[in-house]
């Protein structure tokens, strides 16, 4: 029993080596000089941060963060309060077609948003949203993920709560406001986790919508970066690669139980 | 009052389904412009020759459809979507069970194994790109520093169309792996404990509950997870973006970039829009393919 236990840590330590070998990799090569770099070495000499202050001087790095935080925060308060909008009314209310209408909301998650980007972009243009942040972030407000994982929470408040609060003469937005959310906090934050998560990371659309260094995302930034530096200059990149990485590493981080619980009620329900 | 009480429930039923549609008029406004319509579009567009921003000029009928199906381009990137999906899906699944497996057991410190295991869901596509990039830099990288250390010659690994496809879906292999580690540990951790115990009292070994229990009961979140990956392969884009840009000779040309670079760079939107719809028909499949076995492990039970 005690050699089975030796061996599973050494599984997984040799794991964790490899997992994390890129990311501490990057670390690395962020505090090498170029000349370091170019000599391939895996662990700096002498450990410099030149690179993250260059990477703030060089490039409008707090311009990008700036501009993915105030996107993401968006996304997710725009989809946290959407999802628990439509969740409360699915749970709630009583009104003819609501089955129809789950099917049509739960049908969302079938189409790939890729398919669809053309339009949206041409959207987008004519509402005169390029390189805006509006642009970057109400396409994303309605979320059938969010409105679900809210749904499976929201059903285990007892309904005669309700039915009771309807007889006292409480509106329906103070129920929501003051009993629904209160005691849904655990889904709430999973969904915001999740909701900044894929946003600070999302690509593709601010790819296509933001074409002006005071509109671009970090991870817009560091494609540019990447494009635009000579070699010697690796270490410039990794440092913003480091920077961007962060906020999304403590967060995950922070979340990662509720996130793990929320996303496996999604594969098992 | 007789009369009354009728008419005061006509008149709540009325304002449940109005407040009803007033809680989801905001889901369902943004579903409407930014889901509903573009499809349409999209489907609207792929039977029209366009200008350069997209409006349609005259009907073509089928013709974009039946020159995709006729170009060598078009079958160079369903192959190559199709190899992409073989080469990351299911390594991508047995990593990612092999490490939840792992994870799983009833260890001192494992907190900070399974908090490692994950940490890649946490980075995004564009990072993760630019770290492999790195490390697959024919010069400097490590993987050729690694070769030559050990005599062997360097291998270019994103320019060489041999290796392109394998080196790009070597990196999403690692970027996949937090994300479905996370789902199969949960998976993992739903599975009723006193199903280990009497196995146990019976004397089984691990591999044999890892067979006879393990695995069968994992089995619907495997499913899902498979799923997921899948449709999340078809919709690559921005390690291929970064790492080769669809190249060399399109051998990493998927669908999705594909679609991007016809739609954004060679202005045929009508071309790109069949090809929408060609990727929407093919993920619509996969879901009902989910549907369908769910239903089915429901009926089981």
């Amino acid at each position: 029993m005690r050699l089975r236990n030796i061996g599973v840590y050494v599984l997984l330590i040799l794991s964790a080596v490899v997992m994390l070998f890129p990311i501490a990799y990057a670390f690395s090569i962020s505090l090498m000089d170029g000349k370091e770099v170019l000599q391939g070495h895996l662990l700096p000499r002498e450990p410099s941060l030149e690179n993250y202050v260059a990477a703030f001087e060089r490039i409008p790095m707090m311009t990008y963060l700036l501009n993915s935080l105030i996107v993401a925060l968006l996304v997710m308060v725009g989809q946290v309060v959407l999802s628990s909008l439509a969740a409360f009314a699915f749970v709630f209310i009583d009104f003819k077609g609501k089955g129809l209408i789950f099917m049509l909301f739960l049908a969302t998650m079938m189409v790939p948003w890729e398919a669809t980007m053309v339009p949206n972009f041409l959207t987008i243009q004519s509402l005169g949203w390029l390189n805006s942040v509006w642009g970057l972030s109400v396409p994303f407000f309605a979320l059938a993920f969010g409105t679900f994982l809210l749904r499976q929470q929201f059903k285990t408040i007892p309904y005669e709560m309700y039915e009771a609060s309807q007889i006292a003469g409480i509106s329906r937005f103070r129920f929501f406001w003051n009993v629904v959310l209160p005691v849904s906090k655990t889904p709430l934050v999973t969904l915001s986790v999740y909701s900044f998560l894929t946003t600070w990371n999302m690509y593709l659309w601010p790819l296509l919508v933001t074409n002006t260094e005071q509109a671009r995302t970090v991870q817009i930034g560091i494609k540019q970066m990447q494009s635009n530096e000579v070699a010697s200059d690796w270490g410039v990149v990794m440092a913003a690669v480091i920077l961007i990485i962060i906020p999304t590493l403590v967060l995950l981080f922070a979340g990662q139980k509720h996130l793990q619980e929320g996303l496996t009620q999604g594969a098992i329900k | 009052m007789t009369v009354a009480l009728p008419r005061e429930k006509v008149r709540t039923r009325l304002s449940d389904a109005a407040s009803g549609l007033l809680y989801l008029s905001p889901s369902i406004i943004l579903f409407g412009v930014f889901l509903v319509y573009p499809l349409l579009r999209t489907i609207y567009l792929s039977f029209f020759r366009t200008d350069s921003q997209g409006t349609p000029l005259d009907f073509v009928g089928v013709g974009h459809y039946s020159n995709l199906f006729t170009s060598a381009a078009f079958w160079q990137s369903i192959q190559a979507t199709v190899g992409f999906v073989l080469l990351t899906v299911p390594l991508t699944i047995l990593i990612a069970l092999g490490l939840a497996l792992l994870a799983n057991e009833k260890l001192k410190g494992i907190g900070i194994f399974r908090t490692v295991f994950s940490a890649t869901m946490g980075m995004s596509v564009a990072a993760s790109s630019v770290i492999w990039m790195f490390m697959y830099n024919p010069s400097i990288g490590i993987f050729n520093r690694f070769l030559e250390a050990v005599g062997a010659s360097g291998v270019q690994w994103l320019l060489d169309p041999q290796y392109a496809l394998l080196s790009v879906s070597l990196a999403t292999v690692w970027m996949n792996i937090g994300f479905t580690f996370l789902i199969l540990l949960g998976g993992l951790q739903n599975i009723d404990r006193t199903l280990y115990e009497s196995a146990d009292i019976a004397g089984t070994s691990y591999w044999t509950q890892l067979r006879a229990i393990t695995i069968p009961m994992l089995s619907p979140t495997l499913f899902f997870v498979g799923i997921i990956s899948l449709i999340n392969a078809f919709q690559t884009f921005g390690q291929i973006d970064l790492l080769t840009k669809g190249g060399p000779t399109n051998a990493t040309n998927v669908i999705v970039y594909a679609i991007y670079k016809d739609a954004f760079i060679n202005y045929n939107v009508g071309s790109a829009s069949a090809q929408a719809v060609l990727l929407f028909i093919a993920v619509l499949l996969l879901t009902w393919l989910q549907f369908k076995l769910v239903e089915r492990k429901v009926h089981y039970q």
